[in-house]
Formats: C-alpha cells, sequence, structure tokens
C-alpha cells in the first residue's frame, strides 16, 4: 500500500481568522468563502471526519464522490483532488495533506446501517447521519435526509483491492495530522466528528478535531 | 435468454433502446431481467422506495455491508434506511460497477461532441446525468436525489494505489442480470455509455427489460445468507410488509 507522503501547508494558525474545537462526536456547519482555506486537525489521532461540502448558493449542487474519484481516476483523495459537485463543478481543492490518504466510499454511519452492519440492538447509538441531519436543519430547515448523499471521511482508511474486496482498515493517520482544503467557489461545509464506536475508523475511541478557517485573499 | 421464465409468471416486455432512459415500478415480489442484446452495454441505474421517495439507493451502505467495491450474483441493493430495495438473483457477467458514476453533458460534449435532434432525430447524444434527471423530475424529485449510481454491465477495477481502470469486455452479447425486487421501488435508467468506457465512438447499446413474478425469497436464499449483514437488512425490510 502506498500513500502519498506528505504536504506541508506554509500557512500559520496564528494568522487565521477563526479556530475552533470540535468536540468527540459531535457536528459542525459553517460557510467557508470562495478562497478561503480550511485546515482539518486530527488532533489525537485516528480519528474519522465525515465531511459534506455543498454550494452554498444552491445547495442542491452537492458533494458528489463518483464525480471526485473518476476525475482523478482514483479511488483516495489527498493533496492536489479537486472536490466536484454532482454538477461537475470544483467545490474545493485539497491543497495540503500530513495524511496522505482520505476515503469517500465508506460513508457515514447511521442508526439504520448500523442495525445492518453490527446488531439490530444498535440502532440507538449515536450516529454521522443524526449530526448531519442537526447540522444542516440548523443551517436552513428546509434542507433535510435527502440532501445527504455520499460524503468523504477524512483520516479514515478504506482499501480497496484489485479483485473488488472493500474493508474497512486501520488508521493511518496520527495525532497532529492535517488535511487543508482552498474553496473554489462560496461552500456550506458540513462535518460530523464521527462518534462510530463499532469499529477501527476511530479506532474505537472518538475524539476531538480542530478546524482552522483562513479567509481568502 | 427468457427462456426460462414461464409464460404464466411474465409480466411485461419492453426495450431501453441505446441512449435512451427510463423509469419505472418494480413491486415487491417482481423480478426484473436486464439483457445485454449486443454486449458492451451500460445501464446507469438509480433506485427509491416508491412509497417514501426521500429513501434511496446507498452506494456506501451497500459496499460497506457487504464488504465489496462492486455488484454480482448474491449481492443486495441497501437503501439509506437500512433495507434490501434489490437483490442480484442471477449474473451472467460477474461485475456490475458501483462507484464510477454518470456521464455528464460536458463529458459527453468532450468526448463524441455534440448533435442536436433538429439533424439526429432520437439519436441525438445524451448522458447519464440530465438522462436520469429527466426520469426524476416525472416524479416530483430533482437534483437533490441524484446521489451515487450504479452502472450495470461495466467493469471499473481498483489498483493497488487507488487507480480506477475500466475494463472493456465485461458483458458479452446476450449477458443478463436479474434484479428481484424485495421492495416496491421506483427505478431510473439511462443505456449511455460509461463515463469511463475509452471506446471513442458514442455507440451506446440497446438493453431488453423482462418483468417476471418471483416467490419471496426462502431463508436459504443466497442473497440473504452471503454475509450476517444481509440478513439482518432482510429482517429490516421484511418488517415493513408485516
Amino acid at each position: 500500500m502506498t500513500v502519498a507522503p506528505a504536504q506541508h501547508s506554509r500557512l500559520e494558525p496564528a494568522r487565521a481568522a477563526r479556530r475552533e474545537i470540535v468536540p468527540a462526536g459531535a457536528p459542525w456547519h459553517g460557510v467557508l468563502r470562495a478562497g478561503g482555506i480550511l485546515r482539518i486537525v486530527d488532533l489525537e489521532g485516528n480519528q474519522a471526519v465525515d465531511t459534506l461540502f455543498y454550494n452554498a448558493r444552491q445547495t442542491d449542487e452537492h458533494y458528489s464522490a463518483q464525480d471526485t474519484m473518476r476525475s482523478q481516476a482514483n479511488i483516495y483523495l489527498t493533496a492536489g483532488t479537486r472536490l466536484l459537485s454532482s454538477e461537475g463543478n470544483v467545490l474545493l481543492e485539497i491543497t495540503a495533506d500530513t495524511c496522505g490518504r482520505h476515503d469517500t466510499l465508506g460513508g457515514a454511519c447511521s442508526a439504520e446501517s448500523n442495525t445492518v452492519r453490527y446488531a439490530l440492538q444498535k440502532r440507538h447509538m449515536h450516529s454521522c447521519r443524526d449530526n448531519f441531519l442537526a447540522a444542516l436543519t440548523a443551517y436552513d430547515g428546509r434542507l433535510g435526509k435527502r440532501d445527504l448523499p455520499a460524503n468523504i471521511n477524512f483520516f479514515m482508511n478504506v482499501p480497496v483491492t484489485p479483485q473488488g474486496e472493500l474493508r474497512f482498515a486501520d488508521g493511518i493517520s496520527a495525532a497532529g495530522r492535517y488535511v487543508e482544503m482552498r474553496a473554489a467557489m462560496d461552500v456550506l461545509v458540513l462535518i460530523s466528528n464521527c462518534p462510530q464506536l463499532n469499529n477501527p475508523c476511530n479506532a474505537y475511541n472518538p475524539t476531538p478535531i480542530e478546524l482552522v478557517v483562513w479567509e481568502g485573499s | 435468454m427468457t427462456a426460462d421464465i414461464s409464460p404464466g409468471r411474465l409480466l411485461w416486455e419492453e426495450h431501453l433502446h441505446d441512449g435512451a432512459h427510463w423509469s419505472g415500478v418494480l413491486r415487491r415480489g417482481t423480478t426484473l431481467r436486464l439483457t445485454d442484446l449486443e454486449g458492451g452495454g451500460n445501464v446507469a441505474a438509480l433506485m427509491y422506495n416508491h412509497e417514501d421517495r426521500t429513501e434511496r439507493y446507498c452506494m456506501a451502505d451497500t459496499l460497506k455491508a457487504q464488504h465489496t467495491a462492486y455488484l454480482t450474483r448474491g449481492c443486495v441493493c441497501y437503501s439509506d434506511m437500512g433495507r434490501v430495495l434489490c437483490s442480484l438473483v442471477e449474473d451472467s457477467c460477474g461485475w456490475h460497477d458501483a462507484i464510477g458514476g454518470l456521464s455528464n453533458a460536458a463529458s459527453v460534449a468532450a468526448k463524441y461532441g455534440v448533435t442536436r435532434f433538429q439533424e439526429q432525430r432520437n439519436g441525438f447524444y445524451k448522458n447519464g446525468y440530465d438522462s436520469i434527471l429527466t426520469e426524476l423530475r416525472k416524479y416530483g424529485l430533482g437534483r437533490r436525489d441524484i446521489v451515487a449510481n450504479i452502472s450495470f454491465f461495466s467493469k471499473v477495477t481498483v489498483g493497488n494505489d487507488g487507480q480506477l481502470l475500466f475494463r472493456p469486455g465485461n458483458s458479452p452479447a446476450g449477458a443478463h442480470l436479474d434484479l428481484r425486487f424485495e421492495m416496491h421501488t421506483l427505478v431510473a435508467f439511462s443505456s449511455c455509455q460509461h463515463p469511463l468506457d475509452p471506446e471513442p465512438a458514442y455507440r451506446p447499446r440497446p438493453i431488453r427489460l423482462t418483468a417476471f413474478e418471483s416467490p419471496r425469497p426462502s431463508t436459504e436464499d443466497p442473497c440473504r445468507t452471503r454475509c450476517p449483514e444481509n440478513g439482518r437488512g432482510f429482517v429490516n425490510t421484511e418488517r415493513v410488509f408485516l
């Protein structure tokens, strides 16, 4: 398995417009203006950060995992990846990455998928979809589950073999690793700092992340 | 390819013409056979619960529940509510792509050029995204509802470093696939070429659609027993129809 080499950023957190800690298992949303830069920091390592993006001016244009993978002919996201919308437009571009590989096939956990994947009794557990729904409706009450397509899992490792097997593997991230992206248009950012306790995507221990935002020049 | 379907079970048959789009409702207990008449076909597909169209096919839940990046016989298609929309009960070509996505107006124009109805009549160039969207709009659905799709009859593999590779020749003439519907399901199809198909010419292929009645899956059903996850998915599904 080859992971892309670390691509560091020159930006200084001291000059950031905004720094915020998102606790383990919590939602977050915000609008990143065109040219603005968002850094997500995996503070303690092996945390999965479920993320979606929308054209902030027209939210039915949403992140598209398939268009993003196909446009770069590769399933893994890293520095240089352009995150495309369902309309084929660039929402953001990953500009720095010290982890090397991020997933966009594994989707988000939900109460319902937990019943399928683990046990019918797991339905009660807190999930990313609950977070996404809370954040979406806080942003705009007209939005809902229809607006949740396949997402990105930053810092998560979901390898696929040439034979087509897919599995959730131990993380390749570590404390302090980060991924940074620049908005190509005004984007709504939706994050669930994944609360999953049943698989190794969070090393069975969800932890906080930091968001750092720089405004465009 | 339909000789094994007794006349008493046959419900209807029609053609998805080359490059055309189609939608319809397949009831629980119905199987839809897709036959790639000439070989090299592609059917872009999205599916929705006909009784609540906010519930829809979910690529991620389908793949991670079954630990696979593609679909073949024995796999099921999950909705985003932990239920099984349909099961792949027969498959003569062995690989159906779940990750390559849809062509769109820009990709078709760049690859094949642009044609108009005025000159080409119904042979004008179409694309997967606009074709599926046209079908969805008939039911009050729209751009919000276009999520990651399936591309039946196409094969896209993933290399050791994540590279996507389209594999021509996956589906010979006469290849067929049987989708047994476990819920009342709205399906939308486009027979446009796969967006990663390297063939330089615009040449979508015709597909035959054959619907027939099928018995309820038994407790030993291969799709139900493929993995413990599918067993639970069928429990979730059957609870809707008790």
